[in-house]
């Protein structure tokens, strides 16, 4: 029978109601008193010159409020970058300012250079169109290559080769790895694109400012992964704020991908305006403003060589990325490329050699930033795109490949040549499971009747891992971060027993208000009912540096926790006090407090009651009160790692492919509750499929976004997916956090590009195709017919 | 401004809007029926959709004024009278349909227009009449899974062929 509740169980998840009864509470839902209504100007080329902003017969119009344009935002701060990368040669990067609004050059497509403020939507709508710009178009910047080969065209003045930085990871490893390619017995060379995404949650990005006279106090709700560090930015860089005097609420937020953990301009703008006006100021995106203004994803053009012995035995990965990261710098667009990418170049493999060299380059672009994976999921597909292609040249079976180079379970903690100390994993457990569930001995006969179809089917494989929970803070402080990467939590007992947990960890998808509630009734031996988690509220919340990198738990989860075990204390020295015991013989087990060896036992109801009318309580040596706080900064990262298996089945005629199977073998370490732990893998792996078949950002030579719509970005649909079979029953657990767990939200989107990919070649192979070795992403029927064509 | 007549999750309901006013700006700003979300403004990811004399539409590119005199059911509507999820909706919860929530309203109109259409479809039928909604967080498995349980049909074990 499984468990029905607390840790491991598959509890339903109690947000769904609200959102089921269409009771949630999302931005864009809250209508507030006297509220104004934002509508930005944007901008229509690429590049240009702002010589005027003719402002004047739209603030004439009906119902407009105010206009502001970037000359009203040139005298406050620029939105920051939240890491510090140097170059090779030590130079720090290069940190063009990025303001609220454009001044003085609009630098791509959507680039907000003006607002209007009016009454009415409709009415701010309509004056935002009589907005005259005299913007002197200037040539886009939109490859790479040329961007950086052309140092007369420039997207910041100040950035005479449009370069951010030149980083080389690790710069020691580069001689020995250049020497070990130019000796090895074999090189693999594959060059690749891994294709620029749009995260397109659904729920486009809403702000509402707040300004409040008689308090000197601002409020923004927003649509944010991360309302603390949206606080920080604005307080501390932006509009200087004092932190104390700005709240930041961030609801029900329909869905983030990354795309949601920045500061954005349009925040700033609204809470000025709120200011300036006397009344609450808001602004919800319209779907085209969200392709042409939300940070973009991945977008790397890289070369990855493979140096091995004739078996297949890995000798050295060496990579060279450009990676486009728009035409400002996004709060951790400079860490994503680099160290979420190339710390990961080792994979799950005993390598000896790793080296990466990724230049990061500014283009008239959107900015581009982490999106579900960030950085691991280029990483994991270079890798396994490479390592499948190498297997092919020499003839070797791909299963055989990955395990004679697995680390393996003897020699954790396995510290990689690119820098991170794996603690634990079991890669040919999870390869083992994926082959058990792909049943891969019985591929022929499958291959056999998609033939009598008249379909090339093929099977591939990516064997992945990833880096979660980025930390500790000391440590991505020496590598340049400018915050630390610890979360907080707060249990606060209430005096009648029930609970309430603030935890910095926003939940925006991932069911937290569920699991924390299981964590936390588990360890305390209460009715989970009687637990509500509060997220999403600066006011209400110690602190947190919000929920990205798949963190919430083994970071968070940690801090709540480590908080709780701050309650089992206390409320142990209040029993022992209340049952006339020695502190050490108390004992605290499913709610109860008892003396060893005794029956004598206080629940924990009493104890939350005594807590608070303290009447038999030892007031000279402890506060009343039963409430605590944890602040947790891990040790290191958590390692997931895992197996995926893809079948495709493509149509040679039109280069249609179909997934018609996918196997995933997980290893998160502890499960909290399988069911959303499946609905994360099942999101990620259809995202990933996404990547791999339909979606793509096309800007054209001139910067315009050609994939700007649901009509050209094609999003991966209910038809274009199948159903998963996902195992996560290989648990390692995470060595260095109180829950043993690892993290599971990115996974899917990490390991199943490479495993459609090369089941697409190995099914071209397979069917007679030989000559198409590498067909980039996304492989759709154009380019799948395009390859077949030769 | 004209004054628009409809019913809505069964009851009568008026209000002045503009021309242009459409249906998903009615419900939501008229009426403060916020469950019906705007995810696109152009009829393609299906958060809108609603019914209208039981028909399923993408409120954002119906106007108002259009749908006077009709009955028009939004997801406040689909509970039970008791104040419990509905078929479909309990499916969802129980299914684990739903995760960010935000595509959910127009998942679920768009599920029992299905079903009332076509009370046992395959699951090639689900994953057709669901190509108007888009879903970011799922990858749909278990929005699938979930329609072909709310038809009473048994969805243990599913998995690709």
């Amino acid at each position: 029978m499984p468990k029905d509740h607390g840790i491991g169980a598959s509890v339903k998840r109690r947000e769904d109601v609200r959102f089921l009864m269409g009771l949630g509470n999302y931005t864009d839902d809250m209508a507030i008193a006297g509220q104004a209504h934002a509508v930005f100007v944007r901008s229509q080329v690429a590049h240009g010159r702002i010589n005027k902003i003719d402002t004047a017969d739209a603030a004439a119009m009906p119902g407009v409020l105010a206009v502001l344009t970037g000359e009203d935002f040139k005298d406050v701060g620029g939105n920051p970058t939240g890491w510090l990368i140097n170059s090779r040669d030590g130079t720090p990067m290069r940190e063009p300012k990025r303001p609220a609004l454009a001044h003085g050059k609009v630098r791509h497509v959507g680039d907000a250079y003006a607002v209007v403020i009016a009454e009415t939507y409709a009415q701010a709508k309509e004056a935002a169109e009589a907005i005259v710009a005299d913007i002197e178009e200037l040539p886009a910047i939109v490859d790479m290559a040329a961007a950086v080969a052309d140092p007369s065209n420039r997207v910041h003045e100040e950035i005479p080769d449009n370069l951010c930085y030149d980083w080389g990871w690790i710069e020691d490893n580069r001689a020995a790895v250049d020497e070990a390619i130019k000796n090895a017995p074999h090189v693999t060379t594959l060059e690749l694109v891994n294709n620029r995404l749009v995260p397109n949650a659904m729920e486009p990005r809403a702000s509402i400012g707040e300004y409040f006279p008689g308090t000197g106090d601002y409020k923004l709700t927003t649509t944010s992964q991360n309302p603390h560090l949206t606080r920080l930015l604005i307080a501390a860089f932006v509009l200087g704020i004092p932190e104390n005097k700005l709240t930041v609420v961030a609801p029900d937020v329909g869905g983030g991908f990354g795309s949601k953990i920045y500061h954005y301009g349009e925040e700033a703008v609204v809470l000025t305006a709120a200011k300036k006006l006397g009344r609450a100021v808001r602004w919800t995106a319209e779907r085209s403003e969200s392709f042409l203004s939300d940070a973009h994803g991945r977008d790397h053009v890289t070369r990855i060589e493979l140096a091995c012995e004739k078996d297949g035995t890995f000798i050295a990965f060496r990579t060279e990325t450009m990676a486009n990261v728009g035409a400002y710098l996004s709060n951790f667009a400079t860490v994503t490329p680099t160290f979420l990418h190339g710390t990961l170049m080792a994979g799950p493999y005993k390598v000896p050699n790793v080296y990466v060299n990724v230049k990061t380059v500014f283009t008239n672009t959107a900015p581009v930033d982490a999106y579900r994976g960030a950085g691991r999921p280029e990483a994991t597909y270079s890798l396994e795109r490479v390592i499948d292609k190498m297997c092919r040249e020499l003839g070797l079976d791909p299963f055989e490949v990955r395990r004679k180079n697995f680390i393996t379970t003897d020699m954790f903690p396995y510290t990689t040549p690119v820098g991170l100390a794996y603690d634990t994993g079991d890669y040919h457990a999870t390869l083992d499971k994926a082959m058990a569930m792909a049943d891969v001995a019985g591929f022929e006969a499958r291959r056999a009747a998609s033939a009598a179809k008249g379909k090339l089917r093929g099977m591939g494989l990516s064997t992945w891992i990833e880096a979660c929970g980025i930390a500790p803070s000391h440590l991505v402080g020496i590598l340049g971060s400018r915050v630390g990467l610890y979360d907080a939590a707060t249990v606060r007992v209430n005096a009648t027993g029930n609970i309430s947990v603030m935890t910095g960890a926003h939940s925006h998808g991932q069911g937290h208000e569920t699991v924390f509630a299981q964590i936390v009734a588990d360890k305390l031996g209460v009715p989970e009912a009687s637990v509500e988690i509060v997220h999403g509220d600066t006011s209400k919340i110690p602190f947190g540096m919000g929920s990205y990198g798949s963190r919430s738990l083994a970071v968070c989860g940690s801090a709540v926790t480590r908080a709780i075990d701050k309650i089992v204390a206390k409320g142990k020295k209040i029993a022992a006090h209340m049952l006339e015991a020695a502190e050490e013989d108390i004992a605290f087990e499913n709610g109860s407090f008892t003396v060893a060896g005794t029956d004598k036992a206080k629940t924990f109801g009493e104890i939350a009651f005594s807590a608070y009318v303290p009447h038999n309580y030892p007031l000279e040596t402890l506060e009343p009160g039963l409430e605590e706080t944890a602040f947790y900064d891990p040790a290191n990262f958590t390692y997931p790692a895992g197996a995926y298996i893809c079948e495709v089945e493509v149509d040679a005629d039109t280069g249609k492919v179909d997934v018609v199977a996918f196997h995933c073998a997980d290893d998160f370490g502890n499960i909290m509750n399988p069911m959303v732990v499946e609905g994360q893998v099942h999101g990620g792996v259809g995202q990933g499929i996404g990547q791999a078949l339909c979606e793509n950002t096309v800007y054209d030579e001139n910067g315009q976004l050609l994939s700007g719509s649901y009509m050209d970005y094609a999003m991966p649909r209910a038809d274009d997916v199948p159903f998963y079979n996902v195992d996560y029953s290989c648990q390692t657990p995470c060595t260095h956090n109180p829950l043993g767990a690892k993290g599971c939200g990115e996974a899917g989107a990490i390991g199943s590009p490479p495993a459609v990919v090369n089941a697409v070649i190995d099914a071209l192979q397979r069917g007679g195709h030989s000559h198409v070795t590498h067909i980039d992403m996304p492989v759709s029927p154009a380019r799948v017919w395009a390859a077949i064509q030769g | 401004m004209t004054k628009v007549t409809m019913t809505v999750n069964g009851r009568a309901v008026s209000g002045e809007v503009e021309g242009r006013t459409l249906l998903s700006a009615f419900l939501r700003e008229g009426l403060g029926l916020t469950g019906t979300h705007v995810g696109c403004d152009t009829s393609q990811c299906g958060a809108c959709v609603v019914h209208v004399d039981g028909q399923p539409v993408k409120s954002c590119t119906v106007f108002a004024s259009d749908v006077e005199g009709a009955s028009v059911t939004t997801i406040e509507g689909m509970a039970n009278p008791d104040g419990t999820l509905g078929r479909v909706q309990q499916a969802f919860q129980d299914h684990h349909g739903l995760q960010c929530g935000f595509c959910t309203p127009g998942m679920v109109m768009s599920a029992a227009a299905l079903l009332a259409e076509n009370p046992k479809p395959t699951e090639a039928d689900v994953r057709h009449y669901l190509e108007g909604n888009i879903c970011r967080c799922t990858g749909y498995h278990n929005i699938v899974k979930a329609v072909l349980a709310a038809s009473g049909q048994d969805v243990s074990g599913l998995a690709a062929e």
